[in-house]
């Protein structure tokens, strides 16, 4: 079976701005990859050329297995598109927005009900789908076009910034339901975002900056690449603990703010074994310091995520505006 | 580019029209406002003008000359109004979900034009209801070359409406193309008085309206059988096969136009 998305030596420029500059990825079936990266780094650009609103300049792409280039209906047919902008009408009531959206891409007649309510049920809509859309909260609107990306049984669901603009409660809200997605129907997802938080939540992620990828892997891998776990242990002996934990682990240990900081490469494996090794009546308390998916951009690109976030995003905007692409 | 099933783009058309009318039914502010407006115009303008000019050289009432002119004015502006919205739909992101549906574009041009025609020919037929209370008299036969005519223009301002709207990025612009489009065109139809009496000038411009066309056509199936030789002289432009193949040809190229601009956009 062909891979869900296969990017090859993608490059999108727009007048001769290189929007996206030599991607290369494969997302696997059952898998939740994500585009991290701020504003303006060619993740919208990278949707609308899987969608196949733009075409590339240089370089394949293909959706489960179509190249969206030449089959650009089977590309659309394979993917469930829930863009950052609402794109719902809401004039319509929820379940009509559904049915509109089967009969666009050709789902049998007999499966519009049953297929309506299943993806309803899904996300709790089913009790609202004769209410108009424009009844809807932020996320409940969010929700119901998870629900139409789902309809037509799509190869990949893919997610622009699925929780932009949604408050903080929200978007955990919202997650659990993509979760479920992928617990409940194996689904594979594709997704893009500028929140750390949001992509703990990938199976994999690649950090997107400037239209490249500067790194691709797993959270932790990512989280490893940059540095070590801090176990900071405060103790009323430090300094024979000290000494103990120098012989068992043979390296120096660090004194800083009267706790002792001992550097692992992986936290969750070291500290059921520093249990094991030391008495912990002798242990006050113990405090882990792991670096985050910010730490790791900031190592890659030398700046934070959010650092340039209105102006990348304006910059894109505007840029893309004045060629009429939006 | 791929080839499409040929029912399953029937189908997208039906769909994309249904929800032209389904808007439409559902916007009960809108029927109102757009039922009522002909009829102001009849009984302000058609009061105030005919109480002016007299009505005895057009050889009907003045208000039964400008009836013709009302219903290709509610078609014309239901039509193009229903087909702009197509930038609203843009502004609030639904055009991206239609736009990225497995379907060609020329579909979804279609069924936009088709859902403007039938909810201005259906405007415009609720619009003949009135037609008894104003001393004009409809037959059957009367009512079935209206409709043809009407459902030629409809077709030929939603494919001006759907061009523009292609061309359009924002909602702003609205406003500037009514005034310098779609007004002059209400009031160089020859709706309000005679374009026969009008400067050379006038005349010549109205003429490249698909607007001028319908009021002169309609005018000669309303009131062809009470409008005597002379007057009918003065008051009609062209016969009726010159104004419908007119219409025609203004359809064929609007809505062309219209799919053309529509498929280009991104």
């Amino acid at each position: 079976m062909a891979a869900a998305i296969e990017v090859q030596g993608l490059v999108k420029r727009f007048d001769g701005l290189e929007a996206v500059g030599g991607i290369d990825c494969v997302v696997e079936h059952g898998e939740i990859f994500g585009f991290l990266g701020p504003n303006g780094a060619g993740k919208s650009t990278t949707i609308n050329i899987l969608s196949t609103l733009l075409d590339p300049t240089e370089g394949t792409v293909l959706v489960n297995g179509f190249d969206v280039r030449t089959q650009r209906n089977q590309v659309r047919k394979s993917i469930g598109l829930v863009f950052q902008d609402p794109s719902l009408d809401d004039r319509l009531t929820a379940e009509e927005n559904l049915l509109f959206h089967a009969k666009l891409y050709s789902v049998p007649k007999e499966q519009y009900r049953p297929r309506i309510e299943e993806v309803l049920r899904l996300v709790d809509l089913w009790d609202r789908r004769k209410d108009l859309v424009r009844t809807f909260s932020g996320g409940m609107k969010r929700r119901l076009e998870i629900a139409r990306g789902l309809i037509h049984y799509p190869a990949v669901l893919v997610l622009d910034e699925p929780t932009i603009g949604l408050d903080p409660q929200t978007r955990v809200y919202l997650w659990d339901y993509i979760m479920r997605l992928k617990r409940e129907r194996n689904m594979t997802i594709f997704m893009t975002t500028h929140y750390m938080e949001e992509a703990e939540y990938c199976d994999r992620i690649a950090i997107i900056d400037h239209g490249k990828i500067v790194a691709l892997g797993t959270p932790r891998d990512l989280k490893r690449q940059v540095g070590q776990n801090t176990i900071r242990i405060r103790t009323h002996e430090q300094a024979g603990l000290k000494e103990e934990l120098e012989r068992r682990y043979d390296r120096p240990i660090a004194e800083n703010d009267g706790a002792l900081e001992l550097k692992v490469d992986d936290a969750e494996e070291s500290l059921p074994r520093l249990f094991d090794d030391v008495d912990s009546h002798r242990v006050d308390s113990v405090t882990l310091e792991q670096p985050t998916l910010e730490d790791v951009f900031l190592a890659l690109t030398g700046r934070a995520i959010r650092e340039d976030e209105a102006s990348g995003k304006d910059k894109m905007r505007q840029r893309l505006k004045a060629r009429g692409y939006h | 580019m791929e080839t499409h099933d040929f029912g399953h783009i029937i189908q997208a058309i039906a769909t994309i029209w249904q929800r032209e009318v389904l808007r439409y039914v559902r916007d009960k502010p809108r029927i109102v406002s757009t039922l009522i407006q002909p009829l102001v115009f009849l009984a302000i303008l058609g009061t105030g003008l005919g109480g002016t000019l007299g009505g005895n050289q057009i050889g009907v009432g003045f208000i039964q000359f400008m009836y013709p002119g009302i219903l290709g004015i509610s078609i014309m502006g239901v039509a193009f109004f229903s087909t702009i919205s197509t930038v609203w739909d843009r502004e609030f992101g639904f055009l991206r979900e239609i736009l990225v549906a497995p379907l060609p574009r020329t579909a979804i041009a279609f069924g936009k034009t088709l859902g403007a025609a039938t909810i201005s020919v259906g405007q415009a037929l609720i619009l003949l209801v009135i037609a008894p209370l104003i001393g004009v008299h409809l037959t059957v036969s009367i009512v079935l070359s209206l409709l043809l005519l009407m459902v030629l223009l409809s077709f030929a301002v939603s494919g001006i409406g759907l061009f523009i709207a292609s061309l359009l990025d924002t909602l702003e612009s609205y406003g500037p193309i009514m005034q310098v489009l779609i007004f002059p065109m209400f009031f160089l139809s020859g709706t309000f008085f005679l374009l026969s009496k009008a400067p050379r000038w006038m005349a010549d411009l109205a003429l490249i309206s698909p607007l001028t066309y319908a009021v002169d056509a309609f005018r000669r199936v309303v009131l062809g059988p009470e409008l005597a030789g002379a007057a009918a002289q003065k008051v009609l432009l062209f016969p009726l096969g010159v104004d419908a193949l007119a219409l025609l040809g203004f359809a064929v190229v609007t809505v062309s136009a219209a799919v053309v601009a529509f498929t280009r956009q991104s």
